[in-house]
């Protein structure tokens, strides 16, 4: 395989499709909704009428609540809700709009306000044919990369475009690039963290499911930047569909020649490995990844020395989010100027969030940097269903913070989150109305803590265990003043003295909570009661399980 | 002769060891392969015993107590053989805000069952999962492999019932489809 042929395999994929065709969402959300059904009996029926109508399962089409989700090209229509007894009707009168119990406003402000880079071919190609993703344009920028760039270009472009890491950190993913590049070490590898382990974020797996072969372009033209032939990408176990397509879409990417030994017949050689986690959230934090990858408990370590200089098997590896490599292919098709085109002025780009909770719209949305906390939560999510308030939008997951009502109208970047006590985060945004205590949340994300606590060091293993028997005992009344007081104090100290990001970060939702809705922790401690209801207090002399 | 002498034979004459062996053989037996082979015995044997630590140790040649340590620090391997009928409660936060911690309770209440325990008869085990991904559908639960959307806690227990009454049937669940591909 040559780059030209390349080009030929993309247009014999465009001269065969048919004037009509039904694209059903076959991501995680719709299947649980039986989109399984629905493709069946739509190709049965398109087969039974002897229709030129192509039906085909396609990647994350966003609105995960109204699924199963079907769009029909070229006109556009979506259809929402189906179920296989109407195959027929749409079959019947394809390319006219749906009835209006299937309809679903393709105008609407969820998909309208959305712009896509990671999810451009999320729900229009089918994840199971790599010929459809080089139809797409893929594979395309690693030709260019491979044959007309040099490596330093590449990590040229990259710095140039601004692309920050996306599993949370927001690292300048040139810089990176460029340490990786410039360590020295006769093995190098290129790791894809996918171990996406926040509760509440589905973006990676999502990716992985829609459009596996534009992860594995992204790492290989990183490979190539940085000068390694070996690659993992670290899914987790509990996401089988990904790794199912990830593990078809590299065995078709090495029959095609795009990946494995001498790619697009340019000489440069690169293999990858999927390896599964087996549920454990440190094994996000990547000194655990590593440890994870070698076969041994996910127990990190303190850096530096950083894994861009000794990381897999003491060698220089580069770690990089999902959603960071999906970027890449882009990025070097468009133009680094392109892409530094959007976004804020330290945040560039997009950013896929996985939004749920109070909200209308669930699903998965891709926006520019900067755009506002209101335009996701009222315009994108239609705002919060019933008669309830929203009291706070919670990023970052166990990791990050609750940001109250008041701060709707800040931009969401890097920086701003930050300020405002939360963190990007890898992408779930948990929208909480009126009807949630904040007490129990922060209760909630600590029990997480707690449990995914490795036990390697004091700070992390014994304070989280001590931070959420605090706010067990605020949450049942029985706290005192001097409780926040040592509540305020263990948290501040967890997150100074941790050894690495999953203590760092751990006391985040209490410090933001505390922050924000103290008066919430003083109704449990000094009135006893619990303001939303959520807690069961104890009264006089009951003890509760 | 000699590649015989240095992998141990497996303890029994079950063929469920053949897949667990394969894992190993595929990573050369390197030490690396540990975490991929206890996947294997997860999905064969639906359960990580004594006997298949032991043998894993030998074959992989690593201390049984680095294979123990492994074994459980990941959720994902289970110590105990699961019940006839698996009943999983997703905890994701968009679940927790919408009451999955209710599921738990009416499961408790019916059942007598925490997450990590199985019924004395053996009929139904109930887990928690971090997040299905499925916040869209939140609260979700997957009753032997088939997700269950917006449940509320009368509906899932009417499920379970029905469920437990159903012949046991061995669900290959994608995962372990995947994990053996």
């Amino acid at each position: 395989m040559t780059p030209e042929s390349l080009t030929q395999v993309a247009e014999k994929e465009r001269a065969s499709s048919t004037p009509h065709s039904l694209q059903v969402c076959t991501a995680a959300g719709c299947v649980s909704s039986g989109a399984d059904e629905v493709l069946k009996a739509l190709k049965a029926e398109a087969k039974a009428r002897g229709v030129a109508c192509q039906v085909k399962g396609v990647g994350c089409l966003g609105m995960c609540q109204a699924g199963p989700l079907v769009a029909a090209e070229p006109s556009g229509h979506l259809h929402k809700f189906v179920t296989p007894t109407d195959a027929a009707e749409m079959i019947a009168h394809l390319g006219e709009p749906p009835t209006e119990r299937l309809a679903l406003d393709a105008d609407q402000a969820f998909f309208k306000r959305q712009e896509k880079i990671v999810l451009e071919n999320s729900g229009s190609i089918d994840a199971e044919r790599i010929e459809e993703y080089v139809a797409a344009g893929g594979y395309k920028a690693l030709a260019e990369a491979l044959s007309d760039l040099t490596p330093s270009l590449v990590i040229k472009r990259v710095t140039a475009s601004g692309l920050r890491g996306r599993g949370g950190a927001g690292f300048p993913t040139g810089v990176k690039w460029a340490t990786v590049a410039k360590a020295a070490g006769p093995r190098k590898f290129v790791v894809c963290n996918a171990d996406e382990g926040d509760p509440g974020a589905f973006m990676d797996r999502s990716v992985l499911e829609s459009d596996p072969h534009r992860v594995l372009e992204g790492m290989a033209i990183a490979a190539f930047a940085v000068g390694a032939h070996e690659g993992y990408l670290y899914v987790r176990a509990e996401y089988p569909l990904a790794v199912k397509r990830l593990k078809l879409a590299i065995k078709q990417a090495e029959r095609l020649g795009v990946l494995g030994r001498n790619i697009l017949e340019t000489g440069f050689d690169f293999h990858v490995e999927v390896r599964l986690g087996a549920g454990a959230f440190v094994c996000g934090e990547e000194t655990a990844l590593i440890a994870s990858i070698q076969g041994g408990r996910g127990n990190p370590r303190p850096r530096p020395p950083f894994p861009a200089e000794r990381g897999l098997w003491h060698s220089p590896t580069l770690i990089n989010n999902v959603e960071t490599f999906a970027n890449i292919p882009t990025i070097l098709r468009k133009g680094a100027e392109w892409f530094a085109s959007i976004g804020t002025e330290k945040s560039k780009g997009t950013k896929v969030f996985a939004l749920a909770g109070a909200i209308r719209n669930t699903g998965l949305v891709e926006v520019p940097m900067g755009i506002t906390l209101r335009e996701i939560v009222y315009d994108i999510g239609g705002g919060i269903p019933g008669d309830r308030t929203l009291k706070a939008v919670q990023t970052g997951g166990p990791s990050g913070g609750c940001i109250p009502a008041e701060f709707i109208d800040q931009p969401v970047d890097y920086e701003t989150l930050n300020k405002l006590g939360s963190i990007m985060g890898s992408g779930g945004m948990i929208v909480i109305d009126d009807s949630a205590c904040m007490v129990d949340v922060a209760r909630f994300f600590m029990e997480f803590c707690m449990t995914e606590s490795c036990g390697k060091c004091v700070p992390c293993r014994a304070g989280t265990v001590q931070i959420h028997g605090l706010l067990t005992k605020i949450a049942r009344g029985e706290a005192g003043l001097e409780d926040l007081d040592r509540l305020e104090t263990l948290s501040t100290m967890v997150k100074r003295s941790s050894l690495c990001g999953l203590g760092q970060s751990a006391p985040n939702p209490v410090l933001s909570t505390l922050r924000y809705f103290r008066d919430e922790y003083l109704a449990h401690v000094v009135d006893h009661r619990c303001p939303a209801g959520v807690c069961k207090i104890a009264a006089e002399g009951e003890v509760i399980r | 002769m000699l590649a015989r002498s240095i992998h141990p034979e497996p303890p029994t004459d079950d063929l469920r060891w053949k897949p667990v062996i394969a894992t190993m053989r595929r990573y050369g037996f390197a030490q690396h392969a540990l975490i991929e082979t206890l996947h294997t015995v997860q999905s064969t044997f639906g359960y990580q015993d004594e006997v298949a630590m032991r043998f894993v140790a030998e074959s992989l040649r690593v201390p049984l107590s680095r294979v123990y340590g492994v074994a459980t620090f990941y959720h994902f391997f289970q110590l105990k053989p699961p019940g006839e009928h698996t009943c999983v409660v997703c905890m994701g936060t968009a679940c927790y805000i919408k009451g999955a911690a209710h599921l738990l309770e009416a499961m408790e209440d019916r059942w007598g069952i925490k997450p990590g325990e199985t019924t004395p008869d053996g009929k139904v085990s109930l887990l928690t999962a971090r997040c299905l991904g499925s916040c869209g559908l939140a609260p979700a639960a997957v009753l032997d492999g088939t997700v269950e959307a917006k449940i509320t806690p009368p509906a899932l227990l009417t499920d379970v019932e029905r469920m437990s009454q159903r012949a046991h049937v061995r669900i290959e669940t994608e995962a372990e489809e995947a994990v053996t591909a």
